[in-house]
């Protein structure tokens, strides 16, 4: 599918229809991990508790990897793999900084000073 | 007869509800957050409704990639916190108000808006932490709390203008219930805020404040914000703003401002907060 009217905005995925088609195993997945008994097997053995689902070996093994950038373009949703790095015990801010590519000091810093500014993020390839 | 009192909105981040279970409104990072709602829990004692008709979204919790409904309306007796894969929040269990959560479903769906009915559900913090931001740490929440779910997960959610336009109608629905009933409605979520990607992060104060500055006034503008706008300019989850039109919706054409507070950050998310009463 092209000409999404979002297409334009950098650095972020959409989760439409064709996402949602995509991804619906992932994030199934996901969801298995808000039983406590499922986040002991996963955390067992993942690569067996992966297994159990109908998933890529792509998401599998962006799983595995925590990368969660790839995930998403492979129809994760990221408040269905929030699921995951909270069996980590991780934040989403250390998902963000994660997904941003900095260390999550920098991203706190960033955050304390006000966020990501708008200019220059609004549209791909152009100041605004 | 059942009015509506006072409309509120407030943001619903899950780190805000962590602060608050583990002792840590007064650090230095989380003190001028918990600030701006000092008012507004003396305010809220004062003016303290039977029932708050509490505007989320869910975040995968309830609702998985099974069923996605875009409005549903919980009527159930009560609602357990749930585990969002941390185990769930030690907060009290909240109760319903199953007899105005019928009716509202019943004359809602009379005014064409085709809502969910949902029996059984567990709540999560898109719906606690608002109540925590309000009410502290109680052993017992003060009021009944009739949860209404909004699709905002899977694009795209319902439009600022739907939102807008339900909210007269469950104003209509609380003014035809025959019990005396004081009622709030708490719109949640927003603002500015992108979990999501390399632009994670971003924040749009100006954006924000502007938005702040006309919910009271200029809803109608508001109501006419497209996606693609809150998608740019607030972040792919700043679109949680439509949900505050459902508030905004359910109150007079003319309302006044009782109290504003808005805080960059709260983890990856600015907070906007307001308390609007009926002019």
């Amino acid at each position: 599918m092209t000409g999404k009217p979002y297409d334009d905005i950098p650095g972020t995925t959409i989760f439409d229809a064709e996402m949602s088609r995509r991804g619906y195993h992932l994030n199934q997945f996901c969801m298995s991990l808000m039983k406590a008994e499922n986040r002991e097997a996963f955390k067992a053995d993942e690569r067996g508790y992966l297994d159990r689902w109908p998933m890529s070996e792509e998401q599998k093994q962006g799983v595995l990897a925590r990368d969660f950038n790839g995930l998403i373009a492979l129809g994760g949703n990221i408040y269905f793999l929030a699921k995951i790095f909270a069996t980590d015990g991780k934040s989403f801010q250390w998902a963000a900084a994660r997904m941003t590519g900095v260390p999550e000091a920098d991203y706190l810093a960033m955050m304390v000073g006000g966020g990501r500014n708008p200019k220059g993020n609004r549209y791909k390839g152009k100041p605004d | 007869m059942a009015r509506i009192t006072a409309g509120l909105a407030m943001s619903h981040v899950p780190a805000i509800g962590r602060a608050v279970d583990t002792g840590m409104t007064g650090d230095a990072y989380w003190a001028p957050l918990f600030k701006g709602f000092e008012f507004s829990k003396t305010w809220e004692a004062a003016n303290k409704p039977d029932v708050v008709f509490l505007v989320y979204n869910d975040h995968a919790t309830a609702f998985s990639l099974d069923f996605i409904p875009t409005f549903a309306i919980a009527c159930a007796d009560e609602f357990a916190p749930a585990d969002e894969g941390f185990g769930a929040r030690p907060v009290p269990t909240v109760k319903g108000a199953p007899e105005l959560a019928w009716h509202i479903a019943q004359s809602v769906i009379e005014q064409d808006f085709d809502l969910t009915i949902v029996n059984r559900m567990d709540v999560d913090h898109g719906l606690t932490v608002p109540l925590s931001l309000m009410f502290g740490q109680p052993k017992e929440w003060p009021v009944r709390v009739i949860p209404f779910a909004v699709n905002v997960v899977q694009y795209p959610p319902p439009s600022g203008r739907r939102c807008y336009n339900l909210g007269k109608a469950i104003r209509k629905a609380v003014e035809s219930f025959p019990e005396d009933l004081n009622v709030q409605v708490w719109g949640t979520g927003g603002m500015s805020h992108q979990l999501q990607g390399p632009r994670a992060g971003l924040i749009n104060s100006e954006w924000d404040k502007r938005f702040l500055d006309r919910i009271g006034p200029k809803p109608e503008e508001l109501a006419a914000i497209s996606h693609l706008e809150y998608v740019r300019e607030t972040g792919s989850e700043g679109i949680e703003m439509v949900m505050w039109l459902i508030m905004r919706g359910a109150l007079n054409d003319r309302v006044k401002e009782i109290h504003r507070h808005y805080h960059v950050p709260a983890s990856n998310t600015a907070v906007g907060h307001i308390i609007l009463e009926n002019a």
